[in-house]
């Protein structure tokens, strides 16, 4: 049973000025997604699938250490980036002093598969101001889109609902964050203690290895990687890293090139694993 | 301890606002648009393709030659975790199990072995 809330002082706002009563309002919001059954079914959910992340989580905290930057700008980059696979793939750009935009165009790259899971989520998002949708899509992570549209196969068409649906999201998205930041933290700390001469940081290229299997789900998808990897091979003469992103513009024209030759049915529409 | 520069922290700073830009792409905007279908098509075949020209160079080469496929404990630990993976596909630890076996293999060739 919930306890119920002893009145707020009427005074409230005119002690607090604005920000304070934001901040309570916020609170408030919290508290009630946080009372919601669904929230913790949201959290169980993630919490059995979070297991596998916190490996991951664990060795992109020792991959970005790894490359040499400071314990501040690992700890930064955890936090405010929040996305293991574009932060594994910046790492090496970083660490090889490649050009601003071609990191955060590869970056940029790897995160399209964000994109396709956005116009999926538009339609559940929508009602809320502009400020909350983003501030919520960038909590939603690959695990949490999967099985928040799993769970909710429809957008909500009522207040009900729509609280429901949010609590349930909130709930997954806060779990998935607990475990990703505690364990990239703990392997940000471990892997300062752990020597060079290990080379640990190769495993961050086996983490990314690992999402381009994931990712290489239908034979067109499989035929850009192995595109890519060659272009990226020959390419490899040219300045500042630009064979990164030369490569991933010839792996996807070839693949558009060759999809369409193939028959519509080999194409499946929307599939959006990983 | 290696030192925090600013360089590093503006890349960081913008990668953040790539993520924001990424997950919340089509719910920038209130009204509805949509892409070419070129471009929607492309979608599929970008994250695959940047994944594997960041990391193909980093398994294949030695400086800047092809090494030798043989006696080389990132070549041969990449190998055992893609087929780890293609292996226990679809469960749920498929993907970092396949980061410890690849280490498994890794860290005894280069410790060990100084492949």
């Amino acid at each position: 049973m919930n306890m119920p809330l002893p009145e707020p002082p009427s005074d409230l706002r005119s002690r607090t000025g604005r920000v304070g009563a934001w901040m309570a309002a916020r609170v408030d919001a919290m508290a009630r997604s946080g009372r919601h059954p669904l929230y913790w079914a949201g959290a169980r959910e993630m919490a059995g699938v979070s297991v596998g992340l916190t490996a991951w989580a664990f060795m992109t905290g020792v991959a970005m250490i790894k490359s040499g930057m400071s314990i501040t700008e690992a700890v930064t980059m955890s936090l405010l980036v929040f996305a293991g696979s574009a932060q594994l793939a910046a790492i090496p750009l970083i660490a090889a002093g490649a050009p601003v935009w071609v990191i955060w165009a590869t970056a940029f790259c790897v995160n399209l598969r964000f994109v396709v899971f956005s116009l999926h989520l538009r339609d559940y998002f929508m009602f809320m101001p502009r400020a909350r949708r983003l501030w919520l899509g960038f909590f939603t992570g690959d695990v949490t889109y999967v099985l928040f549209t799993q769970r909710f196969p429809k957008p909500a068409q009522t207040a009900t609902q729509r609280h429901a649906q949010l609590a349930y999201l909130w709930g997954g998205n806060m779990t998935n964050w607990a475990f990703w930041q505690g364990f990239s933290m703990l392997g940000i700390f471990l892997g300062a203690a752990l020597p060079e001469r290990w080379g640990l940081e190769f495993a961050g290229t086996l983490a990314l290895l690992g999402v381009a299997c994931s990712l290489a789900s239908t034979r067109l998808r499989a035929f850009s990687a192995i595109v890519a990897a060659a272009a990226s091979l020959m390419l490899l003469a040219l300045p500042f890293k630009l064979n990164i992103v030369a490569a991933i513009v010839v792996a996807v024209a070839a693949s558009l090139l060759l999809e369409r030759r193939l028959p519509p049915a080999e194409l499946p529409a929307g599939d959006a694993h990983g | 301890m290696a030192e925090t520069d600013a360089w590093t922290l503006l890349v960081i700073v913008g990668l953040a606002v790539i993520t924001v830009v990424a997950r919340g792409f089509f719910f920038i905007s209130e009204k509805p648009w949509r892409l070419p279908r070129w471009a929607l098509r492309g979608l599929q075949y970008a994250p695959v393709a940047a994944l594997t020209a960041v990391i193909a160079p980093d398994i294949l080469l030695a400086g800047h030659a092809l090494n030798t496929p043989w006696r080389d404990a990132r070549l041969l630990a990449a190998l055992a975790a893609a087929a780890f993976y293609f292996w226990r596909r679809g469960t749920s630890y498929a993907l970092p199990a396949s980061i410890g076996v690849g280490m498994a293999v890794f860290l005894p060739l280069h410790v060990g072995l100084g492949w």
